[in-house]
Order: C-alpha cells, then sequence, then structure tokens
C-alpha cells in the first residue's frame, strides 16, 4: 500500500434501504396493470386507447413543462405514469380520446407543477385532471356503455374518436347493438340513486357492471392494493380507514333501515370507492405522515363519501371526499404531530388554540 | 425458581432494520494485532476536557506507564501502549478531521512489551462507591461503545438522584460489528466483575445485561455463567437499529424515558457498554490503564476481517495493511456504519472508542449516491425515528434555512443522528446531514450572542 488510497469523505449513515422514490412510483405503476388489463378486457380497445392517451398526455406534459422551466426532465421518476393511468381508470370508457388528453395536461400542469412538481402538490393530480373534466364535460364524463359489449375489440365505442370541440354523438344505438341483457346506460350507483335498483355484491366485486374504466372490479383492485402493502410501498392504513369507516356506518344504516339504505357491501364495491381508497387516498405527497392523522384522514373520506353518496346530488362522492381530505391534510398533521420521546404529555388543560 | 422465564423479547417502536452483516466476523475469536512501529496517542479522544501531557520529547516510557494526566473530572488519563520512546509531541489528524495535539511514540522493537506482573490483585470488594469511581478513572476508561464519555463520571451518583438500575448494553445493533459479542462470549469472567464494581459504586440494586436476540450463544453463555450472588438479568431485546441507543434502550428495558435533555440517572438508570464493563473487570483489579482495545475490522473492503485486539494510537494505515486491503478500499467508517464518521485521512489513528473499522467498496458507496428526489412526504422516516421526531418537517425546515424554528419548535436537539430517517428515506435526502447542520448553525448563532 505505497500509493495513497483514493478514499472518500462521506457522511453517516452509510446504508441505504434499497427502495427509492422512482422504484416505489414504478411498483405503483406495475400493480395499477392488471387494473388496467381487467378494464381493457371489459371495455375493449376504446378503453385501451383512453389509457394510452391519458397516460403519454401526462408524460408529455411533464417533459414539456420541465423543459419550459429549465429544469431536468423528471418523467423518469415513474409519477407522471401513475398519474396519467389513474386518471384513465377514473373516466367512462366511452370517453372521448381528446377530452381525457385535455385532463392528463390539466393533471398535470394545474395539479402538480403549479404548486412546485413532485412532493409539493396539495391535491391528488389525477383527481385534480378529474375534477376538472367533470366540471368541463358533465355530458361525455356521465356518459356509460356496458362492460363486455360484443365486438367491443373490433369496434369502437362512438364517442371515442369525437373531433375536439364537437359534440360527442350519441351512444344509444351503440348500446342496443351491443346487446347485453337489462342495461340501462347507468352505474350501479345511478341506478341505486335515480331509480333505487340495486345490483348484487357478487357483480360489483368481479367487475360485470358498467363504470369508470377502471373501477368496476374491486376484488382485483384490492389485489393490487394488497400486492403493494406486502412491498410496503403502501401505507394500508389510509385503505383500512377509509373502508372500515364506509362498511361500519353503512352497516349500522342498515340495520337501522334496510329497505331506505344500501348494503355494506354494495357500498364498498360500487363505484370509485375501492380505486379511490387504495390508490389515490394512498398518495403519499397528499396524505399525512402522522400515524394519527393517516386515520383520522382514512375516516374523513369515508364520511364525506358516504355523505355525497346517501345525501348528496351526485351518485358517487369519493373523488370529492380525497380531494377534501388532501385539503384538510396540513392541518391533520400540525394537529397530530406524535409526542417527541422525553417530552411531556400534551393535557387538555395545556391545549389552547392559536397557541 | 425453576421454572423457566417465559420468553419475553423487548423492544421499542419505530427503527429500522439493515442487513446485519455480522457474518463475516461474528465465529472468529479475538486475536492479537502487530504492534505499528509508531503509535500516535491523542491527548483528547474522549468528551470533555483534554488530557495533558506527562512525558517529554525523548523521555524512555514503558508498556502500561502514565503518559498523560486527566485534565479535569470530566477527562481521563492515558497510559503508553507500548514501551518505546516518546518521539514527540504534536498536531496529529483526529476522526473528525482536525488537528489536535497526540503524544508520538516510537515503539522499541528489542523490548518484550509485557506488562509487569500485577502481584496480588487489587480485591475490588474491598473499594467503596467512590474508591472505585476513582479507580476507574485512573484506568482512563471512556464508554468504548463509541461515545467515549469518561466512565467514571456516570457512575459517580450526582447528587440527589439514585440509581435502581445498572443496564450492561450489549446489543451491539449496528451491523457490522461484533467486537462486543465476542467480549460477551470470551470474557463474561471480567464482564461480571465490572458489573459487581457498577453496582457497588452507583448503588444499584440490580443490572440487566441487553442482548439481541441474533446473539442467542452470547445469551446462553452468560445466563449460565451469571454469579448467583448478583442480582443480574440477561435481557433479550430484538434485532433491530437502534436498539442499543441508551434513551432507546432504557424506554425498552425499564418503560421509563429519559427526560428531553436529560440523563439516564434522571430516571434512576446507569448504562455501561459491556466492553466497558469488562475491560473495567480486567484493569482495576490489576491497577492497569487502558492501552488496546478489541476492534471489528470488516467490510467488502478487508481480505482477512475478524475482531482484533488493536493498541490505541495505532494508525488505520497499518491496520489496514495487517488485514489486507486491495485497492477497492472508497470508504474508511471508524464504528458502525449507521453512525460512524468515514475518515478523510488514513493516518488518523484508533481511539478509545473505535469499536469497528469499516472499509467499503465502490458498489456501497454507489448505492449511497443515487438520484435524490424530492421528499414526498411518505412518512417513512417518521415511522423510523426511534424518538418521534418528524424528520420530514425537519428537513424541510433545514432545507429553508429555517434552524431557530428547528430547535425551539421540533426538538432538533434530542435527535441523536442514529440515521434511521436518512437510511429509509426513498427519495435519498441526507436529513442527517441537514441536522448536523442546523445544530452546527445554531451552536454558531448562540456563542456570536
Amino acid at each position: 500500500m505505497q500509493e495513497p488510497l483514493p478514499i472518500e469523505l462521506l457522511t453517516s449513515p452509510h446504508l441505504k434501504h434499497p427502495v427509492a422514490t422512482d422504484v416505489i412510483m414504478r411498483h405503483v405503476a406495475y400493480a395499477l396493470m392488471p387494473v388496467a388489463a381487467f378494464s381493457v378486457f371489459a371495455f375493449g380497445t376504446s378503453a385501451l386507447l383512453l389509457l394510452l392517451v391519458a397516460t403519454a398526455s401526462c408524460v408529455l406534459a411533464e417533459h414539456l413543462i420541465c423543459r419550459l422551466s429549465d429544469a431536468p426532465s423528471t418523467v423518469r421518476d415513474w409519477s407522471a405514469v401513475v398519474t396519467g393511468m389513474l386518471l384513465a381508470l377514473t373516466l367512462p370508457p366511452s370517453f372521448p380520446l381528446w377530452m381525457a388528453a385535455v385532463g392528463g395536461a390539466i393533471s398535470i400542469a394545474l395539479g402538480k407543477a403549479l404548486f412546485g412538481s413532485l412532493g409539493f402538490n396539495i391535491f391528488n393530480p389525477a383527481l385534480v385532471g378529474r375534477a376538472f373534466l367533470q366540471a368541463a364535460f358533465p355530458a361525455a364524463i356521465a356518459t356509460w356503455t356496458p362492460a363486455f359489449a360484443h365486438g367491443r375489440f373490433t369496434q369502437l365505442i362512438p364517442t371515442t374518436l369525437t373531433a375536439p370541440f364537437l359534440r360527442p354523438p350519441g351512444v344509444a344505438e351503440f348500446i342496443s347493438n351491443a346487446a347485453v341483457d337489462g342495461f340501462s346506460g347507468a352505474t350501479p350507483l345511478a341506478l341505486l340513486k335515480y331509480e333505487r335498483v340495486s345490483t348484487e355484491t357478487l357483480k360489483l366485486l368481479t367487475g360485470m357492471t358498467a363504470g369508470s374504466a377502471g373501477e368496476t372490479s374491486a376484488i382485483l383492485i384490492a389485489l393490487c392494493g394488497i400486492y403493494l402493502i406486502a412491498r410496503k410501498m403502501m401505507d394500508w392504513r389510509i385503505p383500512a380507514a377509509i373502508l372500515g369507516t364506509v362498511f361500519l356506518v353503512s352497516l349500522a344504516l342498515y340495520v337501522h333501515d334496510p329497505s331506505g339504505y344500501p348494503s355494506p357491501g354494495f357500498m364498498l364495491c360500487s363505484g370509485g370507492l375501492m380505486l379511490g381508497a387504495v390508490f389515490m387516498a394512498t398518495d403519499m405527497v397528499t396524505s399525512p405522515t402522522t400515524p394519527l392523522g393517516v386515520w383520522i384522514f382514512g375516516g374523513l373520506i369515508g364520511l364525506i363519501t358516504l355523505l355525497i353518496r346517501l345525501k348528496g346530488g351526485l351518485p358517487e362522492g369519493v373523488m370529492y371526499a380525497i380531494l377534501i381530505g388532501n385539503a384538510v391534510t396540513p392541518i391533520i398533521e400540525n394537529l397530530t404531530q406524535p409526542r417527541v420521546y422525553g417530552t411531556p404529555k400534551v393535557t387538555a388543560k395545556k391545549w389552547h388554540w392559536g397557541q | 425458581m425453576l421454572l423457566r422465564e417465559p420468553i419475553r423479547v423487548k423492544t421499542f417502536a419505530h427503527g429500522v432494520h439493515p442487513p446485519e452483516h455480522k457474518q463475516a466476523t461474528e465465529r472468529k475469536p479475538v486475536e492479537r494485532m502487530a504492534l505499528a512501529p509508531e503509535l500516535v496517542i491523542l491527548l483528547s479522544q474522549h468528551i470533555g476536557a483534554p488530557a495533558v501531557a506527562a512525558v517529554d520529547k525523548k523521555q524512555q516510557v514503558a508498556r502500561g506507564e502514565l503518559i498523560a494526566s486527566a485534565g479535569g473530572f470530566v477527562s481521563v488519563p492515558m497510559h503508553a501502549p507500548a514501551t518505546g520512546v516518546v518521539a514527540k509531541i504534536d498536531l496529529a489528524p483526529a476522526a473528525s478531521g482536525a488537528m489536535t495535539p497526540a503524544v508520538f511514540l516510537k515503539t522499541d522493537p528489542e523490548a518484550d512489551q509485557t506488562i509487569p506482573d500485577p502481584g496480588e490483585l487489587r480485591d475490588i470488594d474491598a473499594l467503596g462507591p467512590s474508591e472505585i469511581v476513582e479507580a476507574v478513572q485512573e484506568t482512563g476508561m471512556v464508554g468504548l461503545g463509541g461515545a467515549a464519555f469518561p466512565t467514571h463520571v456516570k457512575m459517580a451518583v450526582p447528587k440527589g438522584k439514585t440509581i435502581d438500575t445498572v443496564i450492561a448494553n450489549g446489543c451491539e445493533c449496528e451491523p457490522y460489528l461484533t467486537t462486543d459479542h465476542r467480549l460477551m462470549l470470551e470474557q463474561h469472567a471480567d464482564l461480571f466483575r465490572g458489573i459487581r464494581m457498577a453496582l457497588k459504586a452507583t448503588g444499584a440494586e440490580r443490572a440487566i445485561i441487553a442482548v439481541e436476540a441474533n446473539k442467542p450463544d452470547a445469551v446462553e453463555t452468560l445466563r449460565a455463567a451469571t454469579p448467583g450472588d448478583l442480582p443480574i438479568e440477561v435481557a433479550v431485546v430484538k434485532t433491530k437499529y437502534p436498539q442499543g441507543a441508551e434513551k432507546v434502550l432504557i424506554k425498552a428495558l425499564l418503560g421509563r424515558e429519559v427526560p428531553s435533555g436529560g440523563l439516564p440517572s434522571d430516571v434512576s438508570c446507569a448504562c455501561f457498554n459491556v466492553a466497558t464493563l469488562a475491560q473495567l473487570g480486567y484493569l482495576v483489579p490489576r491497577r492497569q490503564g487502558l492501552i488496546e482495545r478489541i476492534v471489528t475490522v470488516t467490510g467488502p473492503g478487508v481480505e482477512r476481517p475478524g475482531n482484533y485486539v488493536i493498541p490505541i494510537g495505532t494508525r488505520l494505515r497499518f491496520v489496514l495493511e495487517q488485514v489486507g486491503c486491495g485497492d477497492a478500499a472508497r470508504l474508511v467508517i471508524l464504528g458502525g456504519p449507521m453512525m460512524g464518521p468515514a475518515v478523510s485521512s488514513l493516518d488518523v489513528p484508533v481511539t478509545k472508542g473505535v469499536s469497528g473499522i469499516l472499509v467499503l467498496t465502490e458498489a456501497e458507496v454507489a448505492v449511497r449516491q443515487r438520484e435524490t428526489y424530492p421528499c414526498i412526504k411518505c412518512g417513512q422516516c417518521v415511522q423510523a425515528c426511534p424518538l418521534y421526531l418528524n424528520p420530514s418537517l425537519l428537513g424541510a425546515l433545514a432545507r429553508k434555512g429555517e434552524y431557530q424554528a428547528m430547535e425551539e419548535k421540533f426538538h432538533l436537539n434530542d435527535c441523536f443522528e442514529c440515521g434511521c430517517c436518512a437510511y429509509v428515506c426513498p427519495s435519498s435526502i441526507p436529513l442527517v446531514q441537514h441536522f448536523r447542520m442546523a445544530k452546527a448553525m445554531n451552536r454558531k448563532r448562540k456563542k456570536g450572542k
């Protein structure tokens, strides 16, 4: 050892857990793959195009915004891919592609970049995009087509290729051609709300119903979530809190008045609840970091979802519930900071608002 | 008493479990390393006042002879690790990179390097508490787990406080290190003698030896060898980092929390590393000073990893030559990989607080230098911090330069830099580095006032 060794100087800790941010994002995208695949299987080529267009739009928007702000492109962190996939999965399969592209760009630009990009956004970007689309295109976002329609792989739903800024064509003819028994052009939640018709829970679990592209199979979404939880890339407490709250409260209501309220099983498996609870509310950036805060956040989302579904004007409330949860996350975090080791316990007497 | 106690593994909430990497050295008995031609004994290798050199240039010293005396109560003396001649008293690089005063000792290759026979051993049972404290200071003993705080100061119970429990810390939760493990297997008689002294000095009623569950052989050995007259419990704690951190261990074993800014004596505990107690058990009866220590030399960059007895003052360069170290070495760390500082020079000598020398290569360094992302608020650090701090929030404040708020509102000074937060951070944010800088800036600000 005559030559001096070229040793480096770094500060401790010198070990590093192997899971990096881009790895987490990539695995979320992997976990969404089966959900996406099922939506293509159920709704055909239109769903595939919707997924591709929304994802491409998000990635492109992310890349262009980085270029515009003279920053290195952050496309490689995979977060834009996740946003794009989630957005597509919350849209009706018949959704016009150009609108999905607009939604993707809005998700990234308004939902993320405006706040300072990854890590600084207040709201879940995919839901910001969806909320925008719901406000901008209320008709298109409530146009439902049946799952497992005949010829879904060989023909597109007529609305898919609507030219930009033109009114989408009607889908009534497509639906009657598809010849699915008893399809009324509404999702299970809408059926319940406006016509007081309930759908079997088993159908909801397996995804044999109409709905947004990726929301229909509750069991598949839950399995994909379990994969992420097992890999410790998702906080299990958030879906547990949301689903637990929805289950318990709707069970209480159902027991109280079985004819006036839907069963808890229906509530858990219908609409966007499973997708929202597993993949949207668990977005790390927009959920609390404190142990108690996570439970409060989940409970709040569950309650608001039920409130909108049962008492509100819309059939579905998961999107707004999560956005409201995102909005109050900083307050929840502030109020639930854990007690630091060796510091006195906060008692009711010492607690003063505004101090 | 014939009934076996049910196996209860105690632990704390939070923390991390990095790969242990102990298999390279945990089965290797302690062996002696050759004597280097020159030793550099830093006068300040403990927390507290530096020692004062008691020898002159060209003076002949014998192995074990006093070469520097304690510079106060919170200070310890130094003894010659080898027979030889004082070459000079000059500045030498410490692990921190600073140049600090040191005694340079040229070892005598002709001398037989044996310590004179102490004759009749001192009867430790005859010593009173204050005599034990004095005897401990005379050995120059400091915390051998890494903190290097003078041991006699911890043994002297502060006025108005009582100690009911002595904790012998054999957790060794840092990955790679195996010195305490070997020592508990090979030197348990000394350890029990050390505990006997600690019990007497502090007036405690009982002692607990805490050992992580990954060392079942040590637990068995200690349980079998526990002297019947000593109130000692060997407690198995979960293998988890930082189980061996004083505050964390006290909570795990006794459910007590050391108050923020306080000491273990505030909750009637005294916590010593098992190596410290074992060395005391050996040295005090013989009236000798601490001149060498067991060091785990390991890591992917080391050809012959092992647990070596290394004289204090041996330069890292010499140690690495002895164990074989190819060109692959990129990072040389004193202590464990989670808290140990990397050194900038191989001229840095082994000090009393060095429990390990870890050599990492390009592969391990590359993992650390992966891309940094913005904080995604995943909360992993919040769930890892053993003291329930919010590293994510502290990191954000550090980025903004809000150092004062970090200290006053978010308990920055409770952070003992265990590194759990930076270890788990998926965005590779150098949190511990942020906190060190914030602490330094706060110290500077207070000095300026």
